[in-house]
């Protein structure tokens, strides 16, 4: 398939997106479903490419991405929530005075959300990126749990609101008043995940890759091993710290338990069932993953009745218990995910189709 | 004839156990040197230590006449040294293309001219362009190690044992490669256990038991030697 066609096709399909966006935009009540698993899903999106880019591109295992993702919405929510409605949310402890009158724009937040999470990444990468596959990923879980531990504790109550969590966080904002907020999630993950991607087809993605497949080689290769992991872990992070401020957006009220351990390992099956090292399959399974969780597994969680006969295990937390059979089988079965470590390409998808047309007509020429 | 690279009185230990125990070389410009011996002998290491990957206990390693020891493997590697490791060690799930990228990693300048030479020299490679470099024959790998090797245009490029676990004809083919890498003026420094083909390539050999160096000579002298007969060409005790 020639260039100009494959970039036709891509307009195409953006075009679609856009219009698909519009629509939901324009003709669905403020309040439907769709319209915030379409936002949970952008922003899981951008968290997951960006756990994609340590797990799967640069081989290191890491289950720190909720740490990150939390250091950013607080860092986000502390300098955005409005000077008046400020002492109401720390009505208990009051704000530390340090902080207590500065508000930043929301643009200038969400780059703040995303620098505090890369300087972190940053200090801790230096013991933890010592350590290899499995103790990186324990090391790396234990980051994260510290964090969540520490935002919440009574320590920190004047700043984070300790325990009791931080709310009026400013929703999606419009962007240069033009362009209404129900967008900003979508566009902001659109730009960041855009900027990984031209990260991951630099020369410092194939040095990420090296490093993912052959440590020794890479090393002697002239790849500073040391100098790529800890880009690739403060690139992450900082990803992770600014879909964290999206998410704190969405929210609008957080408080530490937000981000734990759990959540962590739903960012890492997002990663999982898309595939390992796929930014397309991180992107299509982010919106497959939060739509099914969120709303098409739904109504497993309401008891049914037919007649007066009631379906037996239909109830509140039945979803969860089908979910984590389907993950299971995903892992079993379908190893590799959606996507493998390909990327979506047009010649693979018009391919399904002819594949399938062969199968059809007797698949005469296969192979 | 001036030495690209000398090294004096190598030594390395893994923890408290020293593998190599002082040894000295040098490696003149332009030629081909060998450094046989048997498993464990310290060859590899040896190389690890030239490269940087492993830090020598105490040593001298001059290149081109600057002090190479201490300084990181990409130093090492952007001064001109490449190190073609042991079993091959490409990148499997990348393509031919990438893996070749790869070894030009720092460079910034164009690596057009480079990638036609290594083609050249490696037409298969040319056919599996776009194959992921796991998919290929142990020989191809062997040709795209030292192919990505050779795209950081080193001066000196080191092999860790490229006939390793490769077929016969294949061997040829690939110590005849080396030949001609080498005729274009690249010094090679080369580590084989075996010791036949080598040694007929090779302008100088060393020999090397437990850490130390027990013989030197050029590569025919080696070659005619009884002892080198008897321990490492397979000849039989009358």
């Amino acid at each position: 398939m020639s260039m100009k066609k494959k970039t036709i096709c891509s307009l195409i399909a953006l075009l679609i997106g856009v219009v698909f966006l519009v629509c939901v935009n324009r003709m669905t009540a403020p309040t439907y479903i769709l319209r915030s698993v379409l936002q949970m899903g952008a922003i899981y999106a951008l968290v997951a490419v960006s756990m994609n880019l340590l797990n799967g591109f640069t081989g290191l295992f890491s289950l720190g991405q909720a740490g990150f993702m939390a250091i950013g919405a607080y860092a986000f929510a502390i300098f955005t929530i409005p000077l008046e409605s400020r002492a109401n949310v720390y009505y208990l402890y009051g704000m530390h005075e340090a902080i207590a009158n500065v508000q930043l724009p929301i643009f200038a937040a969400l780059l703040l959300a995303g620098v505090v999470a890369a300087l972190l990444a940053f200090l801790f990468g230096i013991p933890v990126l010592r350590l290899k596959s499995d103790y990186f990923a324990i090391a790396t879980l234990g980051l994260a749990e510290i964090i969540r531990i520490i935002i919440g504790s009574a320590l920190m109550n004047r700043i984070t609101n300790g325990s009791l969590g931080l709310k009026s966080i400013p929703s999606f904002p419009s962007i240069f008043g033009v362009i209404p907020g129900f967008y900003f999630p979508f566009l902001i993950s659109a730009v960041c995940i855009a900027i990984i991607v031209l990260l991951i087809r630099s020369s410092y993605g194939r040095a990420f890759k090296a490093i993912r497949e052959d440590e020794i080689a890479a090393e002697a290769m002239g790849i500073n091993l040391a100098k790529h992991k800890r880009m690739a872990f403060v690139i992450s992070s900082f990803f992770a710290g600014i879909s964290g401020a999206l998410l704190a957006m969405f929210l609008g009220a957080i408080t530490s338990t937000t981000f734990n351990i759990a959540m962590t390992y739903y960012i890492l099956l997002i990663v999982v069932i898309g595939g390992m090292g796929s930014v397309t399959g991180s992107v299509i399974s982010a919106f497959l993953v939060i739509a099914s969780k969120e709303w098409w597994l739904r109504f497993l969680d309401t008891e049914l009745y037919i007649g007066s006969f009631q379906v037996p295990l239909l109830k509140n937390g039945f979803r969860m218990v089908v979910f984590s059979v389907v993950l299971m089988l995903v892992v079993l079965f379908f190893r590799k995910g959606i996507m493998g470590n390909r990327e979506f390409s047009w010649e693979g998808f018009f391919g399904l189709f002819k594949r399938k047309q062969k199968k059809k007509t007797g698949g005469e020429q296969i192979g | 004839m001036s030495n690209i690279l000398e090294i004096k009185n190598l030594v390395v230990s893994y923890g408290g156990i020293e593998a190599v125990k002082g040894i000295s070389m040098e490696v003149p410009q332009g030629q081909i040197v060998t450094l046989i011996g048997a498993n464990g002998a310290g060859k590899s290491t040896t190389l690890k230590s030239i490269s940087g990957i492993v830090r020598p206990k105490e040593a001298s390693i001059l290149f081109d006449g600057e002090e190479m020891v201490g300084k990181s493997p990409d130093y090492i590697v952007s001064k001109g040294i490449t190190l073609v490791p042991e079993g091959r060690r490409v990148f499997p799930n990348l393509t031919v293309m990438e893996n070749l990228k790869i070894g030009a990693y720092l460079r910034k300048d164009n690596l057009k001219d480079d990638l036609e030479y290594v083609f050249r020299l490696f037409p298969r490679l040319k056919e599996r362009e776009w194959q992921m470099a796991g998919t290929l024959s142990g020989g191809e790998q062997q040709m795209l190690a030292v192919g990505r090797a050779l795209m950081s245009k080193p001066k000196l490029i080191m092999m860790d044992e490229p006939s390793l676990g490769l077929a016969p004809l294949v061997v040829k083919d690939i110590f005849r490669i080396i030949q001609t890498i080498n005729e274009e003026g690249i010094t090679v420094l080369l580590i084989e256990q075996n010791a036949n083909m080598a040694l007929k390539i090779a302008h100088k050999a060393y020999v090397i038991e437990t850490g130390k160096i027990t013989m030197e000579g050029t590569g025919l002298e080696l070659l005619e030697n009884e002892e080198i007969k008897e321990a490492y060409l397979g000849k039989s005790k009358k």
